[in-house]
């Protein structure tokens, strides 16, 4: 069964690893459905969180191929429900819309959204929430013709109480001090 | 003598101090015990050729014709040492021309270090002449690869590269070095890698797997072992032998794990998959009990997965962990170096016969015999095949040569009849199937193991993609000896159009030269056998040729190679007829 999956990749900050993940991907024709990518907690080890479609069988292979690049440290895979997840969207909307009634600001403290930016032309409007949730505001906010409107890749923490990789590399460099 | 060599060139080196990158580079490979390389020089690689022309009493460089062939002998000589073979090439197609023979390695778990020229860092990207991007390009065919801007990096990168390709699972690993680095100066000092953070070579081998493997093992009632090539890249030929005498197990071979157990050991029961032999394809699906040891379960042996071995439990001993699982579910596996793997099985496992079992294969061998081997090796008929060419040729070199060949119906032909005795003693495109690596892989086995007859077995299709290296061959003086397999076809192709495209022969048929004296103007002599008569004593005459030699042999148009698993049927639908 197709689901979506959450893939967690830690990495060394090497130019091209990003093309080379992709190629994981792409190879087996895999959409990449949204990707971020940002240093982690741990210095000099990078994170990227890649959400896909598709069966657990897949997500297995894949992340194996993934690990077994030589520059990842280590990658996981969580189902939606394993990992608590946001996104954030930004709204931009004509300022007429706001001086006209209340229902903008309604809409803004039901969606507890909140507004980053005022000027002459326009406001900029933020959200924080899954896909469902932002693109809701999108709806409701494009009563007033949403100007501009940008969404990002997912962010999502695990709810182990601890990052597992600062465990896995303390694990690892004892590991490879053994083999010398 | 090279590490005495090395030292001494270090010490001139270290009273200089600061030195190119290009030399850094060469005392680098001089460092990694770097005996020869294979390349072909151009603009952007130009200093690191400068920098190898003082070194040429230390470093053999073979000019080839094409880079085609330098990466091809690089992967050939890997195969036959077990030591990473190692490549130069320009910027641009210089490069481009090796990303066949990388891919070729990738797919075969070959040790490669390719070292290519870039252009200058500030002309990155702007369409320079010989520009490519090669690191873009070989990406998804190396192990690792990394461009190097900065003269500072290149012992450090070559280092880890050496390390990458031939540790774990072995690959291809290409640097790429802009030529402002190769010229820019640094101070050299060279450390062997030990280690990569994000990187486990091989990880330690679980006691308790292998306490539950040798417990399936010690209740089989019809084991079968698989051995692949990861056998002879670990040097577990021994401890494959020792587990299959203690266990009584049946063990059969992949393309690449040929040579692994000699070709006469009574527990050696042939070749599996597609063109493999009867016994092993049809009782894979008859043993309750399979180890795969060092292979990976490739399409070409496994046929229909649906239809493959369902009735058996797996065990699969295996370095890379994302072959597990990959095609083929394992019950049990061992995740580790296979020598360590199988050293720790035989320590676990019970002394065992399995008498009745393995006669089922030798009743298999008696049907293929009478009805495909017999045939191929001793026809009545009068066109000449290309088992008997492989078969007079395995027993005038007293099946001591090394096999080297291309890719197609002789490839097969080969594996099936040559006999061998010894391990690293056959050099095929296996995953890829790269027409024309069969003449360029035979100069690298030549050179690897100087003192042992290597013979090439080409076919007419493929001999012609690679056929500009007679040149380096004659240049070299490689005593190579060349048997090519004439049957004025593609002839894989054309098997296939006539069982299943209905003798719709688009495209296969071929036109060729004169071969003989094509290699008669390269400098090699030559001779073409058309009858029964003349074939053994062509044999003889180039087995007993002290340079380089080709031997023609005209085969009959429409052989086909059998017994064969159709593509899409299962292992035990193996066809010994059309």
């Amino acid at each position: 069964m197709k689901r979506q999956y959450n893939i967690t990749i830690f990495s060394e900050n090497h130019i091209g690893l990003l093309n080379r993940i992709t190629i994981v991907f792409t190879r087996r024709k895999i959409n990449i459905e949204s990707l971020v990518v940002s240093e982690s907690a741990i210095e000099g080890v990078y994170k990227f969180l890649v959400v896909i479609s598709t069966t657990e069988d897949q997500v297995k292979k894949v992340v194996g191929q993934i690990e077994k690049l030589i520059d990842v440290i280590r990658a996981f895979y969580h189902t939606n429900e394993e990992i608590i997840f946001q996104e954030l969207a930004l709204y931009k909307v004509p300022i007429e819309a706001l001086y006209e009634s209340d229902t903008v600001e309604r809409i803004v403290r039901k969606a507890s959204a909140r507004i980053l930016e005022i000027t002459r032309e326009y406001v900029v409007i933020e959200k924080t929430g899954h896909i469902e949730e932002t693109q809701a505001l999108f709806e409701e906010l494009n009563q007033f013709k949403v100007m501009q409107f940008t969404r990002s890749g997912r962010v999502a923490l695990t709810r182990d109480p601890i990052e597992r990789l600062s465990v896995f590399l303390k694990e690892r460099d004892a590991f490879l001090d053994s083999l010398d | 003598m090279q590490a005495a060599k090395s030292l001494k060139l270090k010490s001139n080196y270290m009273t200089t101090k600061r030195i190119a990158g290009s030399q850094a580079v060469i005392l680098s490979l001089l460092e990694e015990g770097v005996e020869i390389i294979f390349g072909y020089p151009g603009g952007t690689i130009m200093p690191i050729y400068d920098a190898l022309y003082d070194f040429d009493r230390h470093i053999n460089h073979i000019l080839t014709r094409h880079e085609q062939g330098a990466v091809h002998a690089a992967d050939a000589y890997a195969r036959v040492t077990g030591k990473a073979g190692v490549c130069f090439a320009t910027s641009g197609p210089g490069a481009a021309n090796l990303i066949t023979g990388i891919a070729n390695a990738m797919m075969d778990s070959v040790p490669l270090v390719c070292i290519t020229g870039q252009v200058a860092s500030p002309l990155l990207g702007t369409d320079a002449f010989q520009e490519s991007d090669v690191v873009g390009i070989s990406m998804p065919v190396t192990k690792w690869n990394y461009q190097i801007t900065d003269s500072k990096e290149i012992p450090e990168v070559i280092a880890q590269a050496f390390y990458i390709a031939q540790s774990g699972r072995p690959g291809p690993v290409l640097i790429d070095i802009t030529k402002d680095a190769q010229i820019s100066e640094l101070d050299f000092e060279y450390k062997k890698c030990r280690k990569i953070r994000s990187y486990i070579p091989e990880t330690p081998v679980d006691p308790f797997k292998i306490k539950e493997a040798a417990d399936l093992i010690n209740t089989a009632k019809k084991p079968l072992l698989l051995f692949g090539q990861g056998v002879i890249i670990g040097n577990a030929e021994q401890e494959l032998k020792d587990l299959i005498e203690k266990t009584g197990i049946p063990a059969a071979w992949t393309l690449l794990g040929l040579s692994a157990l000699p070709s006469d050991h009574p527990l050696n029961v042939g070749m599996l998959g597609m063109h493999g032999n009867y016994g092993p394809n049809l009782l894979t699906n008859e043993a309750d009990l399979i180890i795969a040891a060092g292979m990976r379960f490739d399409d070409r042996v496994t046929g229909k997965v649906s239809a493959y071995a369902k009735q058996a439990k797996i065990i699969h001993l295996e370095i890379d962990p994302a072959e597990i699982n990959k095609i083929i579910k394992a019950d049990i596996a061992v995740l580790g170096n296979v020598k360590k793997s199988l050293k720790m099985l035989i320590g676990n496992v019970n002394e065992n016969k399995h008498d009745q079992w393995i006669q089922r294969f030798r009743d298999c061998d008696k049907i293929e015999h009478e009805k495909i081997i017999q045939k191929d090796l001793y026809p009545e008929k009068p066109g000449l095949t290309m088992g008997e060419a492989i078969r007079i040729v395995a027993d005038e070199t007293k099946h001591e040569a090394i096999l080297v060949t291309d890719v197609g119906q002789h490839q097969m032909i080969a594996q099936r009849y040559f006999k061998f005795k010894t391990s690293k003693s056959n050099v095929t495109s296996g995953g890829l199937g790269t027409m024309g690596f069969g003449l360029p892989a035979s100069m690298g086995a030549q050179l690897g193991a100087p003192n042992r007859t290597v013979v090439a077995v080409i076919g007419d299709g493929g001999f012609q993609m690679t056929i500009q290296e007679l040149g380096t061959i004659a240049q070299n003086k490689l005593p190579v000896k060349i048997l090519l397999l004439n049957n004025h076809f593609l002839g894989m192709v054309r098997q296939w159009q006539q069982l299943f495209f209905e003798k719709r022969y688009s495209f296969t048929e071929l036109q060729n030269p004169d071969f003989i004296t094509i290699a008669k103007g390269f400098g090699i002599p030559g001779h073409k056998v058309d009858v029964r008569d003349d074939l053994e004593t062509g044999i003889k005459r180039m087995i007993a040729h002290e340079g380089p030699y080709l031997l023609e042999v005209t085969i009959e148009k429409e052989d086909n190679v059998f017994p064969m698993v159709p593509t899409g049927a299962s292992v035990s639908d193996i066809l010994l007829e059309p």
